[in-house]
C-alpha cells in the first residue's frame, strides 16, 4: 500500500528518540539525541565519519544498547528490546548477506525465524525478489552475485518482513558512481512505492539532499540540524552544518541593529536578523546566489554589495566560479551558470560582489 | 573488533523501559556470565586436567627421593634444583641447546629458499607443492624418524650409496649428525609454512618500487623483502626450536649413549633412575624454558599459528 | 599485490640455485618414505639388503596379536579423545572469541600452555597426576584405577582441547561478524542465530580441529608411554619399543600402514575444506 511521504499517516512518529545517550568506555559516541521521524518518511542521518550516525542507527535497530534514553517505534518503548523482537529489519553496509544460503533462503530467513507458514512464504519471498528485480537468481549463493546485486538481496530480505521501518546503513558505499547514482533513484522509489518509513545514514551529501524528505545532520555525537532538504541547506544553523552540505561562504560581522550587520572593514549590509546589536556573527551565503557584476553597474537597492578584486576564475564548463577577495581577508566562491552573452571577468579586476540578502543565513560566531 | 553486546533476555521482563547507565551494566554482566558459563566445561576440564597436574610436578620438584626410589613428600629442599647446576646436567642442556639451534638454522637455511620458491610460482602450482609439503607433515612423526634409524644403520640404504660412491662405510647412526638429520626432518614443515605464510603475504609492489629506484634482485631481496618476512622467520625459528630443545622421540631412535639429549634425560629419571623429584624439576625448568621462547614468539612473530 | 610475481622472480643463477634447492628438499622429504615403503616389501629379514618382493610381512602383522591390540587400542583412544576436545574445544573457542568475561586472559593463557609445553613436561605431569589420584582414591575410597587407556584418553583430550579451540577461534575470528547480527536483526533468538548461521560457518574449522585432534592422538608417543599400563600401549608407543630393539621389515610394513592411514586423513580433510568452499 503506497502513500506519499510528504502527508504522514499518523501522528505518532515512527520512530522517536528522547535524550539518547550512548558511551563506550571514556567515548561519548552519542551525546543526547532527540529525534522524531514521521510514519512513511525518508529520513537521512548525514554526518563525516565518526560522528555517531551509525551508533545511532545502531541503537534503532537494537543491535546497541543506549547508555541512557529512550526510543519508541510507533510509541512503544523498545530501548531495551533485543533486535529479534523489535519490528525493524536493518540493509547491513557490508550486505552480511549469509554465504552458505541461496538467495532465496536469504530471503526467507527473517519469514522462517517468525514461523510464517511456508506457502505464505514462498509467496512473500518471491514477490519481494519481484519488487527488487531479482526473479530468477532463486538459487544463486551470494558470492556469485555482483555488488549491485548482492545489495538488492539485501533489501529484499529486509522487505519481505513488512517492517514498520528500514533501516540502511550507507548501503551505497561499495558501488561505483554510476550504480551508485541509479540505485539512489530506485531507493526513493521503492521506498514511495512500498510506504515503508527509511532511515538511511550515509556521509555523501549530495546522496542525502537527492533522496531524503528531512534531513538530521550530526558531528561528533550530537545532532545539529534537523529539516527538509531545503532547510538545511539554505537554513543551515550552525557552521559545521553549513560547510558540510555543498559549498558556502563566510563573512563575519557584527550585529548592527535590525536587519543591518557590519563586516569586518566598517561596511554595513542587509541581513534578516533582529535583535540585540554587538554580537559577533558569521553570515553565510551560497556561491550560486551570489552574482559578479562590474563596478561601473550601479547595485539595485535592497540588495547587497560589496567590493573586491578577483582573484580567479575557475571553468566548470556547465558554470564559472569566481574567487573574489573581499575586505578581511575574505575569498568569496560566486557561482555563475556559464549563459550565453554574459560578461566575463579575469584576475585583478575590480568587481561589486551582489545577493540578495533573504539568501542569508545567520549564524552564531 | 568490537563486540557486539546484545541486550540479554532479561531485558525483555524490562520492556517498556528507557535505558539507563544502570541498566547497561547488568546487561554487560549478564552477557559476561553467559560468556563463563560457555567457558567452565573447557577451564574445567583443563583445571583438573592440566593446571593440577603441573602443579604436583612443581611440589615433587621439592621432594625426596628415598635409597629406593620411592618419593617422600616431606623434608622439602632444593636439592633437585641444586642439581640442575650439575656440570654433567649443564652438558646435557647444553648438547640440546646447541643441537636445536643447529637444527633451527639449518631449517632456516634450506627452508627459506624453499618457501620463497612457493611462494614465487602460479597459484595453481603453489597450491599443488604446498599439498606436496603437507602429506609428510601430517605423516606419522615416529614412522619418519624410524625411516632415517633404517637408512643410517650400517649396512642400510645411504651406507651401500657412499659405498657405491666409494667413500667408504658410514656409519652415522648413534652420532650427533644423525640426531641432528632426523630433527631437520622431523621440523622442516614447522618451518616451511609460516615462511610461506609471511612471503606470500608480502605487497611485492613494495619490490617493484624497490626495483623502480635502481635496486638490483638481490638488494631488492636484502633491503625490502627480507626485512619485511622477519616475523615468519621469527615464528619458524620458535616452532623449530621449541621442540627441538625437548625432543624425545628422536635422540631416542637415532642418537646413543654420547648424545643424551634433555628429553631422554628426564625420562630416564622416571624409568631408570627413579628419582621423581630430580625428574620433576627437570620438566619444570625446561618448560620455563619453553615458555619463555614461545613468549618471544609472540611479541616478535605475532599470532600466525 | 602484483598479479603476476615476475619481478620477485630470481634470474639466472640464482633462480637455478633456488630450482634445485626445491628439488633437493623434495626429495629429501619424500626418499625416505618412499624407500620406507619399498623395504616393506623386501623378503630380506635385514632390511639393507634386498631380497625380493613379498607380502610376508603384511601377513605376519595381520597375526599379531601385540600390534592388532595396539591398533585397536590407538583407535579407541583417537576417536573417544577427538570427540570430547572438539566438543569441548568448540565451546572454549565460542567463549574466548564472542564474550568478555572476567579471567578471560588468564583463561586464553590456560589454553594456550599444553600448545607450548613440551610434551615430556606434559608426560611428567600426567604420570605424577594420575600416580597422586589414584592413591588418593584408593585412601579414600578403597578401591582405585590403573594406568590405561582412560588415563591415556584423559591426557590426549587435556592437549587437545587447546589445538581445536586455536583452530575454530581462528576460524571464528575470521566469520564477518555483521553475519550473526543480520541473523538477529531477522529475528532470530540466541540459539537459532547460532544453529542456522554461525554452527554451519565454523563448521570446517570444527571439522579441522577435529581432524588435527585425531592426527596428533594417533601420533602421540612420549605422553602415551608414561600413563599407558600393561596390554593398553597404543600403535606407535608399540612400535617404539619395537625400534628401539633394531630394524626389522616387520616395523616397514606396519610403517606403511601408518602412514597410509595418515595420506588418507590428509586427503580427506583437503577434500572437505574444497567442498566448503
Amino acid at each position: 500500500m503506497s502513500q506519499t511521504a510528504a502527508q504522514p499517516a499518523s501522528t505518532t512518529p515512527a520512530v522517536e528518540l528522547v535524550g539518547i545517550v550512548k558511551r563506550f568506555d571514556e567515548v561519548t559516541a552519542v551525546d543526547d539525541v532527540n529525534l522524531a521521524i514521521a510514519d512513511g518518511e525518508f529520513f537521512s542521518l548525514l554526518g563525516p565519519s565518526g560522528c555517531g550516525k551509525t551508533t545511532t542507527l545502531r541503537m534503532i535497530a537494537g543491535l546497541e544498547f543506549p547508555t541512557e534514553g529512550s526510543i519508541r517505534l510507533h510509541g512503544h518503548e523498545m530501548a531495551l528490546r533485543p533486535p529479534n523482537k523489535r519490528p525493524v529489519n536493518t540493509v547491513f553496509q557490508s550486505y552480511a548477506l549469509f554465504p552458505h544460503m541461496s538467495v532465496a533462503q536469504n530471503v526467507a530467513f527473517g519469514l522462517q525465524m517468525q514461523k510464517v507458514a511456508k506457502s505464505e512464504l514462498d509467496d512473500r519471498v518471491a514477490e519481494s525478489l519481484k519488487l527488487v528485480q531479482l526473479t530468477g537468481m532463486e538459487k544463486r549463493k551470494p558470492k556469485q552475485l555482483s555488488g549491485g546485486q548482492q545489495q538488492r538481496v539485501a533489501l529484499a530480505r529486509a522487505l519481505v518482513n513488512h517492517p514498520q521501518v528500514l533501516l540502511l546503513d550507507e548501503p551505497l558505499g561499495a558501488l561505483d558512481l554510476k550504480l551508485r547514482k541509479a540505485m539512489q533513484l530506485e531507493l526513493k522509489e521503492l521506498q514511495q512505492r512500498v510506504g515503508i518509513t527509511f532511515v538511511y545514514v550515509t556521509h555523501d551529501q549530495e546522496e542525502a539532499l537527492t533522496m531524503s524528505d528531512r534531513i538530521g545532520v550530526m558531528s561528533e555525537g550530537k545532532l545539529l540540524q534537523v529539516g527538509t532538504p531545503e532547510e538545511i541547506y539554505e537554513q543551515p544553523r550552525t557552521r559545521m552544518v553549513a560547510d558540510f552540505i555543498g559549498e558556502t561562504n563566510f563573512l563575519p560581522a557584527t550585529h548592527a541593529g535590525t536587519g543591518r550587520v557590519r563586516l569586518v572593514n566598517g561596511e554595513e549590509i542587509d541581513a534578516p536578523i533582529d535583535g540585540v546589536a554587538g554580537q559577533e556573527l558569521t553570515l553565510t551565503v551560497r556561491p550560486e546566489k551570489m552574482a559578479v557584476v562590474a563596478t561601473e553597474v550601479p547595485p539595485d537597492p535592497g540588495v547587497n554589495a560589496i567590493e573586491g578584486i578577483v582573484h580567479r576564475r575557475v571553468y566548470l564548463g556547465n558554470a564559472l566560479t569566481y574567487e573574489v577577495d573581499v575586505a578581511g581577508d575574505v575569498r568569496l566562491h560566486v557561482r555563475h551558470e556559464n549563459a550565453p552573452g554574459q560578461q566575463r571577468f579575469d584576475t585583478g579586476d575590480r568587481v561589486r560582489v551582489c545577493w540578495d540578502p533573504s539568501a542569508t543565513a545567520v549564524l552564531e560566531a | 573488533m568490537a563486540q557486539t553486546t546484545l541486550p540479554p533476555r532479561k531485558a525483555d521482563q524490562l520492556e517498556g523501559q528507557a535505558a539507563t547507565a544502570e541498566l547497561e551494566k547488568s546487561a554487560e554482566r549478564a552477557a559476561s556470565r553467559r560468556g563463563m558459563f560457555m567457558a567452565a566445561p573447557g577451564f574445567v576440564y583443563l583445571f583438573l586436567f592440566f593446571a593440577l597436574p603441573l602443579l604436583i610436578v612443581f611440589v615433587y620438584s621439592f621432594a625426596n627421593r628415598s635409597p629406593t626410589g620411592r618419593t617422600i613428600l616431606a623434608n622439602w629442599n632444593l636439592d633437585s634444583y641444586q642439581r640442575l647446576l650439575d656440570p654433567f646436567v649443564v652438558q646435557i642442556a647444553w648438547r640440546s641447546f646447541v643441537l636445536a639451534a643447529g637444527a633451527t638454522a639449518i631449517c632456516l637455511l634450506v627452508g627459506y629458499p624453499f618457501a620463497y620458491f612457493i611462494a614465487t610460482r602460479s597459484p595453481k602450482v603453489r597450491a599443488a607443492l604446498l599439498v606436496l609439503v603437507m602429506i609428510p607433515f601430517w605423516s606419522n612423526f615416529l614412522v619418519r624418524t624410524y625411516a632415517w634409524r633404517m637408512l643410517l644403520g650400517s649396512g642400510g640404504p645411504v651406507s651401500q650409496v657412499t659405498e657405491f660412491l666409494g667413500l667408504g662405510e658410514t656409519r652415522l647412526l648413534f652420532t650427533t649428525t644423525a640426531v641432528m638429520i632426523g630433527l631437520v626432518y622431523g621440523y622442516l614443515p614447522f618451518m616451511i609454512l609460516p615462511l610461506y605464510a609471511s612471503i606470500e603475504r608480502v605487497d611485492f609492489s613494495l619490490v617493484e618500487a624497490s626495483r623502480d629506484l635502481y635496486a638490483s634482485g638481490w638488494q631488492a631481496f636484502r633491503r625490502v623483502t627480507w626485512p619485511l618476512t622477519r616475523p615468519g622467520v621469527v615464528a619458524g625459528s620458535i616452532l623449530v626450536f621449541i621442540p627441538s630443545f625437548g625432543a624425545y622421540v628422536t635422540p631416542e631412535i637415532l642418537g646413543g649413549s654420547r648424545t643424551t639429549m634433555l628429553g631422554s634425560y628426564i625420562v630416564r629419571q622416571f624409568l631408570q633412575a627413579r628419582d621423581w623429584p630430580f625428574g620433576s624439576s627437570l620438566s619444570f625448568v625446561i618448560m620455563l624454558a619453553m615458555l619463555g621462547a614461545a613468549f618471544v614468539y609472540f611479541r616478535v612473530g605475532g599470532k600466525t599459528l | 599485490m602484483s598479479a603476476t610475481r615476475d619481478v620477485v622472480r630470481p634470474t639466472g643463477n640464482a633462480r637455478r640455485a633456488l630450482s634445485a634447492n626445491a628439488w633437493l628438499v623434495f626429495a629429501f622429504f619424500y626418499a625416505p618414505i618412499i624407500l620406507l615403503v619399498i623395504f616393506s616389501f623386501n623378503d630380506n629379514r635385514f632390511v639393507g639388503v634386498w631380497g625380493g618382493g613379498s607380502l610376508r610381512w603384511y601377513r605376519e602383522m595381520f597375526a599379531n596379536r601385540p600390534v592388532l591390540n595396539s591398533l585397536q587400542n590407538s583407535l579407541i583412544v583417537a576417536f573417544a579423545s577427538t570427540i570430547v576436545s572438539t566438543v569441548l574445544g568448540t565451546f572454549t573457542a565460542l567463549a574466548l572469541e564472542r564474550f568478555r568475561f572476567r579471567g578471560r586472559g588468564a583463561f586464553d593463557g590456560l589454553v594456550y600452555l599444553p600448545v607450548i609445553i613440551p610434551d615430556v613436561t606434559m608426560a611428567v605431569m600426567m604420570l605424577l597426576f594420575f600416580a597422586r589420584a589414584s592413591s588418593l582414591l584408593y585412601g579414600t575410597m578403597g578401591a582405585t584405577f590403573g594406568l590405561g587407556i582412560g588415563t591415556i584418553t584423559l591426557s590426549h583430550i587435556a592437549f587437545n582441547i587447546s589445538f581445536v579451540a586455536i583452530v575454530v577461534r581462528a576460524r571464528l575470528a575470521g566469520m564477518d561478524p555483521s553475519l550473526e547480527e543480520a541473523a538477529a536483526d531477522l529475528y532470530a533468538g540466541r540459539w537459532e542465530a547460532f544453529r542456522r548461521v554461525t554452527l554451519p560457518l565454523i563448521m570446517p574449522g570444527i571439522l579441522g580441529g577435529a581432524l588435527l585432534a585425531l592426527t596428533l592422538s594417533l601420533d602421540e608417543v612420549v605422553i602415551t608411554s608414561f600413563v599407558s599400563g600393561p596390554g593398553s600401549t597404543t600403535l606407535p608407543v608399540y612400535v617404539f619399543g619395537l625400534v628401539r630393539r633394531g630394524v626389522t621389515p616387520l616395523i616397514n610394513a606396519v610403517s606403511t600402514v601408518m602412514l597410509m592411514a595418515s595420506m588418507l586423513l590428509v586427503l580427506f580433510s583437503l577434500l572437505v575444506q574444497r567442498r566448503s568452499q
